[in-house]
């Protein structure tokens, strides 16, 4: 595996083995190193996802840890260089940096309640620690699933979120923004999910990822709970180039966005969250 | 239909009700019901008089507008613990909106008309209850504006997740 | 290794350049170019800047003559040695297509040996601030490790230095191969700092000298404390301020030799079949820099200005244990509207409680 630090420019390449197609912009595709190699990453982490000739996004790891060799990403169709990523086909080859960043610290929340908050396409980066906690399921108390999304046809991986639901050692809740008659399912934002959920407050410890402004509104909804500011992990946006703390551009007061999140605890940056254009 | 008395305990339980007077107490027992909808039965309906608020015990409703040739929009959902209705202390005293049991819903519901006329004659049981409205509006009120900011779209204001870029 | 300072005259200091040429390595000092000191190769004493002094203010920098003919008389090259340690460009691969994907081609090339001559102690300062940053750049190290360090303490400061204020210099304490203080009539006591530096001083057979050390006064202070707490002032009125004049030019980052900023530039081949991508030097003052698809993060002047000297003065502390200011003052000199850095930061610290 390459680290960051051997030699932190040069993508390795992957080959594509699998696409699906989950929304109208967005896919997940499965990836193996063209070296044979294995790839061992954190939930959390992410990558820097080069095109050939096109350039080069950020993006979460969406897969499960505990696979060795292949690596899982969500890629959602946002600019050129992700529309690009979406329109390689199966067999193609990307390169891959990584992996970057500061995981989900899945283990903070042992003996405790664990409450994963998604917003929209944010489930793709939390997936993998809902991953992990699901493989050591004995170490946690209630692990609870609030998820987000737009409209019933913006759910992602909602085969899964469906099976997630019809399990006993999960509560799993979704919401959407709109809908219309024939959703059975919950209207509203995610942070009404929050304020229903059953969890203990006191003792629990929650993962958050979405739009900064959704995190904001969750992590306040959290706390009003009583889940103490310490206990609320939020997964931040800026501008990424490196992944590895060398261009400077996802810089954000102190942080590099890059290398010291994108995971952040809460009580750590929120001032920092209401600072304009900071 | 359960009698007026078997809700007190129920009324007290909930925290909307926390900490209220014995008269207002009294008042809102005395005009409470238990009542039970079915899936697709509508606890308010668009313009029709808004006599009723409900207190939602088990169950979930749409809170939704018609519209005519398609699904009705929903624009909310509210289940277990939720107050449901505050027309009835708006003139014209009529639902804006559509309400609709999406599955069995168990509530106990409040004779809003006789509230009303007991707050006009009596502006501190008029502050009391109001006092529980406001602050349950202003949250919903404050939900819905987060709903409004339609935070999934694509690209919204140019700041969206990073599961692609 | 402050013992065996030995003296050089113009001969001697031409024998020094030579022997740097002579164990391979490009000596790359001040030279006079289109009205500015620059550095560039130099092949002998002859290259050197005899006799020009400098002029620093706010947005000006003019060369003068000197009545001493000092060869190192000017204070600072227009810009520093991040041009040759973290070049405006650097290729980072080169890709070509094959029959079931692509091959990458490293860029990296084993950087010829160097000789920096003439570099002063803020430079130092800086020099050791940018391998800091690049601790994780293997390209970066192999630049600094090929270079030998020919320092010159500073005879006199510029106006706009305030490199005492930063701890940095004028005095040259460290970091060096070689130290170089100039006297008048073209000599100069050399003293040697690594034992690369001890042994080509050897060769020189020059005569023994005490060593010597200068200390010019500052043309500037900076309010060091209040810099440090930068990061605390983030909804101050004064980036309002500042904002009226700041041209969002990025010069100051361009001259600064700590800014490390880079954006990178994918390139196609028309046909398609290769491609290359290459680092380049950005600045925070550009809107672009702090794009998220949709938009930037940082749309007004008072953010960029405040991003870029919050970082420099306050958050570079907690990133790397140190300023990221030299006090060198190029961005006071470059900058066309002659934004002061120390003056901004004075005009906070007059705000300050309890001041």
């Amino acid at each position: 595996m390459s680290g960051p630090c051997s030699d932190p420019m040069q993508p390795r390449p992957f080959r594509i083995t699998k696409v699906r197609k989950e929304l109208s912009d967005t896919v997940t595709m499965d990836l193996e190193p063209v070296d044979g190699g294995a790839f061992a990453y954190l939930p959390g982490q992410f990558n820097m996802l080069y095109v050939f000739g096109t350039g080069e996004v950020p993006i979460s790891i969406s897969g499960d840890p505990a696979e060795g060799s292949r690596l899982v990403h969500t890629i959602r169709a946002v600019g050129a260089v992700s529309g690009a990523l979406c329109s390689v086909k199966k067999g193609g080859v990307v390169g891959v940096r990584g992996p970057y960043g500061m995981p989900w610290p899945v283990e903070v929340g042992h003996g405790h309640d664990l409450v994963f908050v998604a917003g929209g396409v944010g489930l793709a980066p939390l997936r993998p620690a809902i991953y992990q906690a699901m493989h050591d399921r004995a170490k946690f108390g209630r692990v609870v699933v609030l998820y987000g999304a737009r409209t019933p046809d913006d759910i992602l991986f909602r085969k899964e979120v469906e099976q997630w639901r019809s399990r006993f050692d999960l509560e799993v809740a979704v919401t959407v923004d709109r809908a219309v008659g024939d959703w059975n399912g919950n209207v509203g934002v995610v942070t009404k999910l929050i304020e229903r959920a059953g969890f203990d407050p006191t003792s629990t410890v929650s993962f958050v990822c979405g739009p900064e402004v959704m995190m904001r509104f969750a992590a306040q909804s959290l706390q009003k709970r009583g889940v103490p500011a310490e206990g609320i992990y939020l997964s931040m946006e800026r501008n990424m180039k490196c992944g590895c703390g060398l261009c400077g551009h996802c810089q954000w007061g102190p942080h590099f966005v890059c290398k010291d999140g994108p995971v952040f605890r809460y009580d750590r940056i929120a001032s920092m969250l209401t600072v304009r254009e900071l | 239909m359960v009698h007026s008395h078997d809700l007190g305990p129920v009324i007290d339980q909930h925290p909307f009700f926390q900490g209220i007077g014995q008269t207002l107490h009294d008042l809102l027992v005395g005009c409470a019901a238990n009542v039970r909808f079915e899936a697709g039965d509508y606890l308010a309906r668009e313009g029709q008089a808004a006599d009723t608020f409900y207190l939602i015990r088990t169950g979930q409703v749409a809170v939704e507008v018609d519209v005519p040739g398609k699904k009705p929009i929903i624009l909310e959902t509210m289940s277990e613990g939720e107050v449901l209705g505050w027309s009835w202390m708006s003139p014209p005293y009529h639902s804006t909106l559509d309400a609709r049991a999406v599955t069995l819903v168990r509530a106990i519901s409040f004779d809003g008309k006789c509230l009303r006329a007991k707050m006009e004659a009596d502006p501190k049981l008029g502050y009391e209850v109001m006092r529980r409205f406001v602050p349950m509006m202003a949250h919903r009120l404050s939900l819905a504006r987060m709903q409004l900011l339609d935070l999934y779209a694509p690209s919204v204001g140019g700041k969206k997740r990073k599961a692609g870029k | 290794m402050t013992e065996g300072a030995v003296q050089l005259d113009e001969a001697g200091l031409d024998g020094l350049i030579q022997a740097l040429r002579r164990k391979g390595r490009r000596v790359i000092g001040p030279k006079w170019a289109d009205d500015a000191i620059v550095n560039d190769e130099i092949s002998g004493v002859a290259d050197l800047p005899a006799g020009w002094g400098d002029e620093l203010e706010g947005g000006r920098y003019r060369l003068v003559r000197r009545d001493d003919g000092a060869l190192f008389g000017y204070t600072l090259t227009a810009q520093g040695w991040k041009r040759v340690l973290h070049p405006p460009a650097v290729t980072l691969f080169s890709a070509a297509k094959t029959a079931d994907g692509y091959a990458l081609t490293p860029a990296a090339a084993e950087p010829a040996p160097m000789a920096f001559l003439g570099v002063r102690a803020c430079e130092i300062a800086a020099i050791a601030a940018q391998v800091q940053v690049f601790e994780t750049d293997p390209g970066h190290q192999a630049r600094r490790n090929a270079a030998l360090i020919i320092a010159v303490e500073c005879g006199r400061a510029g106006a706009t230095c305030f490199c005492a204020s930063m701890g940095t210099g004028p005095a040259v304490t460290g970091g060096y191969d070689i130290k170089l203080v100039e006297l008048e009539g073209r000599r100069f006591i050399a003293q040697a700092g690594s034992a690369a530096g001890a042994e080509i001083l050897a060769e020189l057979n020059a005569p023994a000298a005490a060593a010597v050390s200068q200390n010019p006064a500052m043309g500037r202070l900076m309010a060091a404390e209040t810099a440090r707490s930068l990061s605390e002032f983030a909804e101050h009125p004064r980036w309002d301020e500042v904002a009226k004049r700041c041209l969002a030019c990025g010069n100051c980052t361009m001259v600064c030799p700590t800014c490390f900023c880079t954006t990178v530039e994918d390139q196609t081949s028309l046909t398609g079949d290769t491609a290359s991508r290459v680092r380049r030097w950005d600045s925070c003052f550009s809107v672009e820099f702090s794009y998220i698809h949709g938009g930037a993060v940082r749309t007004q002047g008072r953010s960029r200005y405040r991003q870029w000297i919050t970082h420099k003065l306050s958050s570079w502390h907690t990133q790397f244990g140190r300023s990221g200011c030299t006090g060198c003052g190029r961005c006071i000199v470059w900058c066309p509207v002659g934004i002061d850095i120390t003056e901004e930061v004075r005009a906070i610290d007059a705000t300050r409680e309890g001041r």
